[in-house]
Formats: C-alpha cells, structure tokens, sequence
C-alpha cells in the first residue's frame, strides 16, 4: 500500500477545509442579516408613524388614521392580568418542584405535564380558554379570560426559569440555614428566594415580552376588532397590540390606507421583545457583578 | 540522540505569563516525565509539541520549539501533518463516539487512506500492540463507550499509535483508572519506548520514579530541574525539587 | 406551642406548594377534556345542516344518505336513484327557494301558512324529489319520507377531501387538504431552515471567534421573541409580493411564503438548540481527534456533529412542531384555501389558521364549533407526540453521556 503523498493530501484538506469554512461563514452571516434585515425593516417603515399622538390617541377614520392607545393599553391590562395569573402560581410551583421534592413519581409525573403543557401549541390555549373561561364560566370575552388564558400559557416558562434560578443557589446556603434551625419554608424564604431573586425576576421580564406577543391565544377570548372606546372593567373585551397589528394587515376597513398604522404597530411590538431583552441582560449582568463584590 | 528540544521557549496567555524561558532537550527512544504542582505548565509544556496550543484565544509563543532540529513554529509548518507525527493521551479516556474498530481506523481515514485492507491490519497490529486484542476481537463493531475506562485508554492509545507516529504525548494518561488499569498502562510505556519517544505528565511522583528515563520538574512556569529521574529523586540538586518530591508543599 | 403553630404553617404552605405545582397537570387535563368533549362531540353529528330535513317521495327506496352523497346530489354530480341503490328514476332537486317554480305567493298563502302543505304535496307528487327544507315546515301528516341520516364518521373526516363545514345543505367536514396543507408547509419551512440553522450552529458554535459568537448569540435569541405576527406581517408586506413577481403568480400567498416565514422563524430555535448540542462535545475529543491529523472541519464533521446528532435531532423535531402548531404568520401569509395542494406555489391552509379564522364565525355548540376543536384535538395530539419524541430523544443522551 502506497500511501498518499503528504503534502498533497494536506493541501486537499486544506483546500476543503476553507471551502467548507467560507461556505459556513457565509450561511451564517447571510441568516443573520437576514433577521437582522426583518428587523430594520419593521424600524425603518414603524418610525416615522411614531408619535406621541399614535401612542396615546383612539384610531380614527376606520383605523387608518389616529393612534392606537386602546390597544396598548389593552395589551398592558392583559400583560398584567397573565402576570397576576402565573407568577405566584409558577415560582410556588418551582418551590416546590425544587426545594420540596427532590425525586419520586410526583415529581416526575408534574415534570412531564409541565413540559406538556410548554409544547401545546398557542391556537389550542386560544380554544382552551374559549371554552373553560369565555363559555363554561360565563366570563365572556374578557380581560379576565384572556389574562387567565395567557397565564397558563406562560406558567411554564416562569416554571422552568425559576427552577433554573433556584437550582442555581448552591447548597451551601441551605445547609447552613437548616444547620441552624431554620425550617424548610423559612430556609426558602429567607436564604434560598433572595438569592435567586435576580434571576426569576429576569425569566418575569423575558416572559412580558412573550406575553405581549401572543395573538393566537387572544383571538377568542378577549381581543376585540375595534373598540371605540376604552374598557371599562375586566369583564369588558380589550384592544390588543398583536392582534390590532393582524387586523391592519389584513383585514382593516382600507388595508392599502391603514398600511402606515400597522407598521408602527409593528414597530411598538418589537420595541417591547427589544426592551424586555436589553432590561433582562442588563438587569443579568448589574446582578452577577454585584454577587462578585 | 535528541529528539525534542525548546529554546528559550515563553508561553503568554493573555497577560499571564504560562511558561518562563524554558531550555531542553529530550532524547528519542526515553520516557520523560513532566512533574510539577498542577498550573505549573507542565502541560502547557507538552502541548507546544504538537501544538494543540494554538486552538487556545489570546495565546503567544515565543522561542524556538524543535522536533528533530525543526523549528515546528516556523511558517509554513504543516500542523496537521505535525500532529500525525505525535501521539497525545489524554487525562481521561476519550474514545470517539464510534466503534472500536473505527476509533483505531479514523487517524488513518482522515488522513486520506482508503484501503480496506491496510486499514484492517493496521487496526489489528495497533490493538495487539497495547494488549488489547484478547479482549475485543469480537466486539470490534460494538460502540467504543461500552469498554472499561482500562480499555478505553488503551484503545486511546492505539489510535494514536494507529498512524505510526515517532512521538507520543501522554498528558496524565491514568488519572481517572484504578491502580491496575493503570499498571498495564505502565508496562505498556515500558515497552513503547523501543519504539517511539514518549513524554508524560504527571501528578504521580511514584508514576514518574517507575516508568521515566528523565524527570523535568515545573514551578510556576519554569523549569526547576531536569536531571536522570534516579539522580533526581534520589539526590535532587535544588531545594524546591527535594521540597516537592518529599510532600512538603503548600 | 410555639412548634406546633409553626409545624401547621409550614404545612400549609407545603399544601399551598403542592396544589400551585399541580396547576400545570390540572391545566393539561381540562384541556384533553374540553377539547376531546367538544371535539369528538362531532362525531354523534349528522353531516346536515342544523334544524333542516332532507325528504324523499314515500315510495323512493333510498331511505339513509351520507353527507357525501347529500352533497354530491345537491351538486347534480349523482342525477339518478339507481346511483343510489333506488329504481331508475332522475332526481329532482327542491330547495325552499324554488318553491315559486311550482306555487305562486298566493298558494303560499301571505304568512307562508300553507307552505308546509305545499312542500308535502310537491313530495307527494313528484317520485324523484329530494327536498331541502327547515324543519319546521315538517308536519305530522307530511306525505313523503325523511332521510335519515349517519352520524359523521372517522373515515368522512380523515379520509374526506374537501373542507366546507358551512356547504349547504351538507357540511364537508374532511381534514384531508387542512392536513395536508400543515404538513406540506411544515415540512417546507424545516427542510430551508434545518440546513441553513445547522451550517450557522456549526459556524457559531466551532468557526467563529467568542467575540463574533457573543454578539451573534444574544442577537439570534433575541430574534427568537419576535411575535409571530410580526413576522407574518413582513412576510405579507415583504416576501408575498416578491413571491408573486418572482414566479408570476395570480397570488403570492401561498404554501411557499408560510414555508419560507415558518422557516425563518425556525431559525432561531434550531440554531441555539443545535449550538447548545455542539458545545457539548467534549473538548478532550476534539483535541484527540486534532492531535490525530485531522482538519478542523474533519474534525467537525467526523467527531462534533455526530456526537451532537441527537441535540441535532431535537431542534429538527422541535422546529417541525412548532411549524405545525404556528398560528398568526400561517394565516396571513398562505392564502388559506381549503383544497388539497399540488405544489408549495399554490395557496394552502393549515389546521391552525382555520381555527383561528373560522371559529369567530362557528356558533359556539354547533356542528362548525365542533369540528374545530376536533382540529383542536388532531393538532394537540400531534404536537404532544413530537413533545415526547424529542423528550425520549434528549433523555437517551443524558444516560448516555453518564
């Protein structure tokens, strides 16, 4: 057996290498573009439609003309209704998973369900919540079903970070708790919730971002085409950002005319995922540097 | 005759300074034994021979690193080819996910050898050669994670030698194996080194006594001392060396 | 006394812990329930259109029709009995509105009080007739005979090819082009994104530099929580129009755009899931396989991918189910026509975007509500399986890597 001649060989692999690497590079830089793109197309179209006026005024002339204040604060009642919904339920849920119990069946078997119920795609909340919230217990389409519908939805991921934020907590810190005669609970709140805290209370804020974003949920259990004015409590239906923005695209009285609306719809919306995002890192970073000290 | 030999050699990682000035030779055919507290550089040390430091960011490499009177930094240097002329065990036994028989055979595929029946003896000698064979001959199809940790490293061993190299690098070979695991691992260096220049790191000084011809000893990024392994256990010349050879180390 | 107050709050708040971390399983359950009461509700439904009878002549030998049949008659594509097991005799369609062809407004009478004896005697007389008619104008003495007819079955629904659940006089209520269309967009959108997210991992988690790969990474997580219905918004502003000019199209919302939209929203997940799979490779095994001779790239193809392949997996998988059970993009961007696809450049619609479409108009309890929470059922069943494929799938690595 001859073998290959080495420098040839090493030449070949290196030539595959750089076409295999310049092809790679290029994939991955093109899609980042490519989002990048999306995303400096909704700016650059949203931000000339954005005004004070827009943000706080009704719409008018069959939506395409005004603002889109009812929707704002329609998304705004429903981030905190889904807030209210899910927060104390999950992080009571991921104390227990984690700091009550740690194996056996249960556990298993509520680790299973929860990542079930992650899976569940959001159209089928939306007819969940139609049928439990809006028709089964009379809400009617509601604030209150919506932010019901979207809590489930969400309860979770604020699981799921907040396991993740308590797993983080070392040992250590329980240990000593109980070593000095603290209880479980008083072990958990006092040591083990403040330590994490930072790290829940990122996983809230990313979760703001999904929440506002949700339209699929919405659509039969709150969301309204157009409400002439704003509601009134939270058994009233609700304007909402994502699924104004739907209505503009495709369904407005004057969809050519109702165009500059819905990109500063749009915009409003990435704004927020953008918001939530930077504030989460942010708030990531400040607290990681405060526990180095 | 010398094999391996550094001039001068500095290691920088960013702004620490790995590994300080270090001047030596090593000859063929002799097991040298690296020792030395753990961030001492040792392996930092072993690794500019095949030059699996570069993968590392930040790094800088000054000084003349030599394999056979080469200058293996010098431009131009084909560092593939580089790393098929040196072997290199790891800490742990790190078997690809595989089987047996394509562990051994992948050093030869990726270096272009397609021959079903080269590649099939070659396998074959490589396992005899670490006193394998018995054990797997028929399960040479079976996944690689299904041998012991003993077995793994020696199948370790024979993918590196599979491709005939003249330098193996062993970089704390059975610090994760029992003791007999590791005592054929031994005797296996005991006979390699007809064959091949073989340099290991260690944090075991007994390890060391038993299999090395030489013995260089690393403190903080330098050489300390570098003598006959019997001189240098027996009757060190400097005080820091008999300090750690004897335990008396913070 | 002081221990015990304290050993009955401790428990409360155990039984408080206990009950908030069973809300997820409660809430999975209520949703198997209300969506399986509702769903298979459809199936003890005739095809018919609520509170409206089918009548033949009494001698007609037909006495039992499917939706199908009803509706193929209605259509004039069956124009004879004997096509039906009757005698040999060519169908006469009567729906209310042709009753001005046989009576005149008088007959009728002003308040349409002799309509019911009109509809009887048409039934009477003519032997072909089929009538179509609200059910209240049936009468005791009624001189013709009522179809019957089957509840809607299994094979009707999947095996059905044509989707119109408010046809008159018998809904369509087959899911064939609805499950087609979610897979042939599905399928779509992870054969662009599956090569395209795997070569940019492969890039960011092996090639690129920490720098480049700690401004991507965030940035590409980040595109992750872009709502779906902005994306499907810059497809129908962006994408559907090129679509259109591209391949000179009547309409550029078709099966191609959602593919093209579900796709770059895959990206993001596939990408950080398949990355995170990458970095998982041990480091010790990419230095061996260095310090064998191979190229980095031999190295990447050879040892990282396949040690990474089921993380690889996963995101495939994952992506596909999200594609499936995607709502708003799908609907703005397909064209939701309810026929069975050719190609990917013809409109489509997916079982999602007909639920969300749809059920605004169903009257909540009727035949159209039901049907489409039994879409509801098909889609959560489907995602719960690729939930647990890619569970099994990443639970396999764990005991693998221990």
């Amino acid at each position: 057996m001859k073998l290959p001649d080495e420098n040839k060989l090493e030449k070949l692999k290196k030539r595959r290498q750089r076409i295999a690497f310049i092809i790679l590079g290029t994939i991955g830089y093109s899609i980042v573009a490519i989002l990048i793109s999306i995303l400096t197309f909704i700016i650059v179209k949203g931000i000339s439609v954005i005004s004070w006026d827009f943000l706080t005024s009704m719409p008018e002339e069959g939506m395409t003309k005004g603002g889109i204040f009812p929707a704002i604060l329609g998304s705004f009642y429903l981030v905190t209704g889904s807030i209210i919904v899910a927060f104390p339920i999950g992080i009571m849920a991921a104390i227990y998973m984690n700091e009550y119990v740690k194996h056996g069946t249960a556990k298993k078997i509520i680790k299973q369900m929860t990542n079930n119920l992650a899976g569940v795609p959001s159209i089928v909340f939306g007819l969940f919540g139609m049928a439990l919230f809006v028709n089964k217990l009379g809400f009617g389409d509601s604030i209150i079903a919506g932010s019901f519908t979207l809590g489930l939805l969400i309860l979770p991921i604020i699981i799921r970070t907040t396991e993740e934020a308590l797993k983080s907590v070392d040992d250590t810190f329980r240990q000593a708790s109980i070593g000095l005669g603290a209880s479980k609970w008083q072990t958990t709140k006092n040591v083990v919730l403040p330590i994490a805290f930072p790290k829940i209370i990122t996983g809230m804020i990313l979760s703001i971002g999904r929440v506002s974003g949700e339209t699929a949920p919405i659509l039969f259990t709150v969301a309204a085409y157009f409400l002439p004015r704003l509601p009134h409590s939270i058994f009233d239906q609700a304007m909402a950002l994502p699924y104004h923005l739907y209505v503009l695209a495709t369904s407005g009285t004057n969809i050519s005319e109702s165009r500059p609306m819905a990109y500063g719809t749009a915009l409003v919306l990435v704004v927020i995922v953008l918001f939530t995002n930077l504030l989460a890192n942010a708030l990531r970073k400040y607290f990681s540097n405060k526990v180095k000290m | 005759m010398i094999k391996l030999e550094t001039i001068n050699a500095n290691v920088y990682y960013g702004a620490s300074h790995a590994l300080k000035n270090i001047s030596m030779q090593l000859e063929s055919n002799t097991v040298t034994a690296l020792i030395g507290p753990s961030g001492c550089g040792k392996s930092t040390y072993l690794r500019l021979f095949n030059r699996m430091n570069d993968l590392i960011e930040n790094i800088r490499i000054e000084g003349e690193i030599l394999i056979d009177g080469k200058n293996i930094y010098q431009k131009g240097t084909n560092v593939d080819s580089l790393r098929k002329s040196t072997g290199m065990i790891f800490q742990k036994p790190n078997p690809f996910p595989k089987s047996i028989f394509e562990n051994v055979a992948y050093g030869l595929r990726v270096n272009g050898i397609n021959d079903a029946a080269f590649i099939q003896e070659r396998v074959e000698t490589s396992i005899q050669q670490v006193a394998l064979w018995d054990e797997v001959k028929d399960k040479l199809k079976k996944s690689a994670f299904e041998l012991s940790g003993g077995q793994q490293q020696r199948l370790c061993i024979a993918r590196a030698l599979a491709i005939q190299p003249s330098i193996i690098l062993m970089d704390e070979p059975t610090s994760a194996l029992d003791p007999i695991s590791t005592s054929k691992i031994e005797e296996l260096m005991y006979e390699l080194k007809a064959k091949y220049t073989i340099v290991i790191v260690t944090h075991n000084m007994q390890q060391a006594a038993r299999v090395s011809d030489k013995t260089a000893f690393f403190y903080l990024g330098e050489l300390i001392e570098y003598s006959q392994t019997k001189e240098l256990f027996t009757n060190p010349k400097i005080e820091k060396t008999q300090n750690y050879i004897t335990g008396r180390f913070g | 006394m002081q221990s015990s107050s304290k050993k009955f709050s401790e428990r409360f708040i155990e039984g408080l812990l206990l009950i908030s971390s069973s809300i997820t399983s409660l809430t999975v359950v209520l949703i198997v329930l209300f969506l399986f009461k509702e769903g298979l509700g459809l199936f003890s439904h005739s095809a018919i259109e609520e509170g409206n009878v089918i009548a033949v002549n009494k001698n007609n030998q037909v006495s039992v029709l499917s939706g199908e049949q009803l509706k193929n008659i209605f259509d004039q594509k069956i124009v004879n009995w004997k096509e039906l097991g009757g005698s040999n005799d060519s169908i006469i369609l009567f729906r209310l509105e042709d009753i001005s062809n046989y009576y005149s407004d008088e007959q009728i009478g002003e308040n349409f009080e002799h309509l019911p004896e009109c509809i009887s005697k048409l039934n009477d007389s003519i032997s072909g007739i089929i009538s179509f008619f609200p059910d209240k104008y049936w009468t005791k003495d009624f001189k013709g005979k009522k179809i019957e007819f089957d509840p809607i079955t299994m094979k009707e629904v999947f095996a059905g090819k044509e989707w119109f659940p408010t046809a008159h006089p018998a809904a369509q209520l087959g899911i064939a082009p609805l499950l087609l269309g979610t897979l042939w967009v599905s399928l779509g959108a992870i054969l662009l994104a599956l090569p395209l997210g795997l070569a940019s991992a492969v890039y960011l988690s092996e090639i690129a530099n920490k720098k480049v790969r700690s401004i991507l990474k965030p940035l590409i997580e980040l595109l992750a929580g872009i709502p779906s219905v902005v994306y499907g918004f810059f497809g129908l502003v962006v994408i559907v129009p090129l679509i259109q000019q591209l391949f000179n199209l009547p309409v550029g919302e078709t099966g191609l755009a959602g593919s093209i939209i579900l796709g770059i929203m895959a990206l993001p997940t596939i990408i950080t899931i398949s990355e995170d799979a990458m970095n998982t490779t041990p480091r010790a095994m990419k230095e061996a396989s260095l310090a064998l001779g191979a190229s980095k790239w031999q190295t990447i193809y050879k040892i990282v991918i396949p040690y990474s392949i089921s993380g690889i997996t996963a995101a495939a998988i994952l992506g596909i189910g999200r594609a499936i059970g995607e709502t708003m993009a799908v609907l703005m961007v397909t064209g939701n026509a309810a026929i069975i696809p050719h190609s990917l450049l013809e409109p489509v619609r997916t079982i999602p975007a007909t639920i969300a479409a749809e059920l605004g108009e169903a009257p909540a309890g009727g035949l159209h509500y039901k049907a489409l929470f039994a879409l509801g059922c098909i889609l959560f069943v489907i995602t719960l399986i690729i939930n647990l494929i890619v569970e099994f799938i990443s639970s396999r690595k764990k005991y693998q890597n221990s």
